[in-house]
């Protein structure tokens, strides 16, 4: 059953503050949820005020600099700053994407930050990702063959048949997707979520995989594919603009096609 | 090494509100209320086969004031249900999955829904 309320030790409290040293013309205040496993206390909320003169563009931007300049012990996740390792993915103004791709001229008022939603916190900003990885590698995200691999050349793909795996090739695993979907939050633990369909679906429509029929009986199942309802969070809250829920999709039409 | 006392992350409570969640959940709720308005409806049934004084009483509380609320409620909540059941049909066909399509789809929904309910009750009490 959903668990709607925040269990006891995950209530969050109210941090602290950490003004600008000197003022500054255009400050922003920056809420950005913490949490110590050193400390024994509940989370806090602590807000950073920060002068944007001073700071680049980007969100990311503002929380490299509230830890080179105010902050040291805020952690977070990034690494390549241009949208392309999914490092840096959290819940930015109520919605998952990527610090490092958010302008913060986006966010009327203050910026909250989240870890990502409805997952167990390492620290800070940085969520506890094994379980998601679990189920990545329970898809089996690789390409597999029944055919002996030809000796002398690759195995080709015909442009149209390549050309079906665009939208899916380019997800970056940030799971920005997988944590913004209600279902996966109530049924995490059975539900694959919305990035590792899209993988299981990019196996699928790929024509050089001959494992399509084990792949779709894996997925069979009430909660692996089926707890899909096409809410959309997933699709609306994608930073590279896929659409996981429209690979959901195709994968319940293969189930329904391969039954006739 | 796994730490036991390791918080989880705020989900709904932090969550912006949008017409992706907002209409999933109302097609929930809507459903919901389907089912426990049946169980009215089946009330008004029994009632008819019980004999005019109990068809009376069902009819009496059908027709005051919050019986007309609740029927009401109900046929918006039968032509949402209705409504978006068939939004639900064509994505299942693998249709209408823009981001542009499924949110203009959802607001029609919620406008045609609006719309129908206001028109059933006209026709209902013109031909009452």
């Amino acid at each position: 059953m959903a668990e709607f309320a925040l269990p006891a030790n995950s209530k969050i409290g109210k941090g602290k503050t950490w003004p600008t040293k000197d003022g500054g013309k255009k400050v922003k205040r920056f809420n950005v949820y913490r949490w110590n496993p050193d400390s024994g206390e509940t989370p806090t909320v602590d807000t950073y005020e920060i002068d944007l003169e001073a700071c680049g563009p980007m969100v990311l931007d503002a929380l490299i600099k509230i830890k080179n300049e105010v902050d040291q012990t805020l952690t977070f996740r990034r690494s390549c700053r241009e949208g392309i390792c999914g490092s840096c993915a959290m819940n930015i103004d109520g919605t998952n994407t990527l610090a490092c791709t958010k302008f913060i001229d986006e966010v009327d008022g203050d910026v909250a930050i989240y870890p990502l939603p409805h997952m167990e916190v390492v620290k800070d900003l940085v969520p506890d990702l094994t379980r998601a990885y679990a189920q990545l590698s329970a898809i089996e995200p690789w390409l597999k063959t029944a055919s002996p691999t030809p000796p002398d050349k690759e195995r080709l793909q015909a442009p149209e048949d390549r050309k079906k795996l665009d939208g899916l090739y380019e997800c970056i695993l940030c799971f920005c997707c997988q944590t913004s979907c209600p279902s996966y939050w109530w049924n995490g633990e059975r539900y694959l979520g919305p990035a590792i369909l899209l993988q299981a679906y990019r196996w699928l429509a790929d024509s050089r995989d001959e494992m399509t029929g084990e792949r779709l009986d894996q997925l069979e199942d009430p909660f692996r594919l089926y707890r899909c309802h096409t809410i959309m969070n997933c699709s609306k809250t994608c930073p590279k603009g896929l659409n996981p829920a429209k690979a959901i999709a195709e994968i319940k039409k293969m189930m329904l096609a391969r039954q006739a | 090494m796994k730490s036991q006392n390791r918080p989880l992350s705020p989900h709904l409570q932090i969550y912006r509100w949008q017409w992706t969640m907002l209409y999933s959940i109302l097609h929930r709720a809507t459903g919901i209320a389907l089912g426990a308005g049946t169980l009215l409806l089946v009330w008004w049934l029994l009632a008819l086969a019980g004999g005019p004084d109990a068809f009376a009483a069902a009819n009496g509380f059908i027709g005051s004031i919050l019986g007309q609320l609740m029927l009401l409620g109900w046929t918006w909540a039968l032509m949402y249900h209705f409504g978006n059941g068939v939004r639900h049909l064509v994505w299942d066909a693998g249709y209408g999955f823009d981001l542009d399509v499924a949110r203009l789809s959802g607001h029609a929904m919620a406008a045609i829904s609006g719309a129908l309910t206001v028109l059933i009750w006209i026709v209902g009490y013109a031909t009452l």
